[in-house]
């Protein structure tokens, strides 16, 4: 039997055609492999030995063969609060200047846009060198609080901030602070002026209209930009590797570890897809619960 | 949504402005420093050859740093080529004709924006190795025949990245297209191929120009999949820039980084020109 295709079908096949061959062969083929690799173990020389066994997936539970090690449990938990801790502290630091933009005069929107976007577009590994000049030992930070001390006559012991947790931390909200901004503005753009009209006409103060009207109206904005924000922070390994030193491990690392140290890319690909596990459940987890916005296109 | 602002407002937006460019000037300043260590800033470098621009001058005598400038630069280039035109296909076969597992292209479309970006890194890099190892022992190549990791899995990877940025961006502009215009030229005999040139693609330029601008960021940018498709004699500015915060970083380090922020910010304001003018 033969599918009777017109010419436009054939067209539209032809054109089509370049794309999926290259979105099957690179990323489903891949994909599939990984997941088979996965399920195999590693050889003394550090290639891949096939089989079908889920120790690699026991060993991330901590189901280990002389017991319970919560080691790479641990690092899953940390990425999780990591994470989380980096959306909430984006959302606080973002939302006012979301606001500020949104009630900006039209004329002047773009320009603060555009200032938002700036630092975004600088490159990433760029803006970690930043953070390590600022947050170093004898860095920019310090300099300048023992600077302000001196002027002070107190005395000054300079802050170890790097390496540690908190360094991290403020890496990736400088990294991710952008995502967040931009879905939150385009919720607040959108409101209507005569809705504050009408809070005020009711009676409302100008905290009731906030906690009423303008921030139940952001939460698609701050929907998008969870989505942004916590996915790639639990995959995102350079942040950690340069400000964290070697103690913060977070799934990203662990991953690339695998991959390129230890050479196991069996336990990698099953780290990896435990990723990816995490990232599908919270995005469809929010998309269900709060739908879908052009928030998150707009970004 | 305009209305008067309350001062703490602009305190707190103004706080949040600092946070976003203060590392940025920190980057700037450091590029003058006389220290070659980089920690404290010791005064303004003043040392032949340029002055104070001594760091950036030193830049175009590293070897390394300039064959990774090279290498990113090929890579943008060749990867924005191809994602630009099959990206247009795409969007093309998608706005315009109706064909079996259309629905289903376009789900497979969004994976690449959607997925990980290092589990799409680590995907590739199994499924080379794989590829590869099983073809240099089937055939047993010499050592140095043998097919490695390099320019070319990083090119490919690139356009697998950014061909639906560009699909989705010339999709956006083909979506608000009056298809008259076409019609009307094949009213008057133009052949499909006449009218797309002579038509559709005059008309859809301004979108693939903005497609192609953003492959060539994405790709200029990316670090994770380069990462891990990268291959010896393959190294480019972000990977190269991550080694050194590895190791050693001196100003010179902050002097590519100015330039690389000058770069972008000339870059943004073409591009915010260009859409002006495009309406």
């Amino acid at each position: 039997m033969f599918l009777r295709l017109s010419r436009d079908n054939i067209r539209g096949l032809l054109l089509i055609a370049p794309v999926m061959t290259l979105i099957i062969g690179l990323l489903i083929i891949p994909l599939i492999l990984v997941v088979i690799t996965s399920f195999g173990s590693r050889s003394p020389d550090g290639n891949v030995i096939y089989g079908f066994s889920f120790d690699n997936y026991r060993r991330l539970l901590g189901i280990t063969p002389t017991g319970f090690d919560p080691l790479y449990l641990e690092i899953l938990l940390r990425s999780l609060w990591l994470a989380l801790q980096t959306t909430v502290a984006v959302i606080v630091i973002g939302f006012p200047l979301a606001y500020f933009i949104a009630r900006a005069s039209p004329r002047y929107r773009n320009l603060f846009l555009f200032l938002v976007l700036v630092p975004l577009w600088t490159n990433f590994v760029i803006r970690i060198y930043a953070w390590l000049m600022i947050l170093r030992n004898q860095g920019v930070l310090n300099s300048l609080l023992g600077w302000g001390a001196s002027l002070l006559g107190l005395p000054f012991q300079p802050l170890d901030l790097y390496p540690s947790d908190g360094a991290v931390l403020v890496g990736m909200i400088y990294e991710f602070l952008p995502f967040m901004i931009l879905p939150i503005y385009t919720s607040l753009e959108k409101i209507d002026d005569s809705l504050f009209e009408a809070a005020a006409d009711l009676g409302a103060d100008a905290l009731r209209t906030f906690l009423r009207v303008t921030l139940p109206l952001a939460v698609p904005g701050m929907v998008a930009g969870t989505i942004l924000v916590f996915v790639p922070v639990m995959g995102t390994f350079i942040v950690a590797d340069i400000l964290g030193g070697r103690q913060v491990i977070l799934v990203g690392n662990l991953v690339q570890r695998q991959f390129l140290d230890a050479r196991d890319a069996a336990f990698g690909s099953a780290a990896a897809l435990i990723l990816m596990a995490l990232t599908l459940v919270v995005t469809i987890f929010y998309t269900r619960r709060f739908g879908f916005g052009e928030e998150i296109v707009s970004a | 949504m305009t209305k008067k602002r309350s001062p703490w407002l602009i305190i707190a937006a103004l706080a949040v402005y600092f946070f976003l460019y203060a590392p940025i000037v920190v980057l700037v300043v450091f590029a003058f420093n006389s220290s070659r260590t980089n920690v404290v800033f010791e005064g303004v470098v003043n040392r032949e050859p340029c002055g104070p621009f001594y760091w950036f001058c030193a830049l175009a005598g590293n070897r390394e740093l300039m064959s990774a400038a090279q290498n990113t630069l090929t890579i943008a280039l060749t990867s924005t080529f191809f994602s630009t035109i099959i990206g247009t296909m795409a969007a093309l076969a998608l706005q315009r004709y109706s064909f079996p597992g259309k629905t289903f292209s376009e789900a497979l479309l969004y994976i690449p924006i959607v997925i990980p970006e290092i589990v799409m890194g680590i995907g590739i890099l199994v499924l080379f190795s794989t590829l590869f190892r099983f073809i240099n022992t089937t055939f047993s190549l010499p050592p140095d025949a043998r097919l490695t990791m390099g320019l070319g899995t990083v090119i490919i990877s690139h356009i697998v990245f950014s061909v639906p940025f560009v699909t989705l961006v010339v999709r956006a502009r083909l979506h608000g297209f009056d298809k008259s215009v076409e019609e009307a030229a094949q009213d008057l005999y133009a052949d499909e191929w006449r009218t797309f040139w002579r038509v559709t693609l005059p008309l859809i330029a301004p979108g693939v120009l903005a497609g192609a601008l953003l492959a060539f960021t994405l790709s200029l940018d990316d670090f994770v999949i380069t990462f891990f498709t990268t291959g010896p004699g393959a190294t480019t500015l972000p990977i190269y820039v991550y080694g050194l915060l590895r190791r050693i970083t001196t100003p010179e380090l902050n002097a590519l980084s100015t330039i690389w922020i000058a770069l972008v910010l000339v870059a943004l304001l073409i591009a915010q020109r260009l859409e002006r003018r495009a309406g």
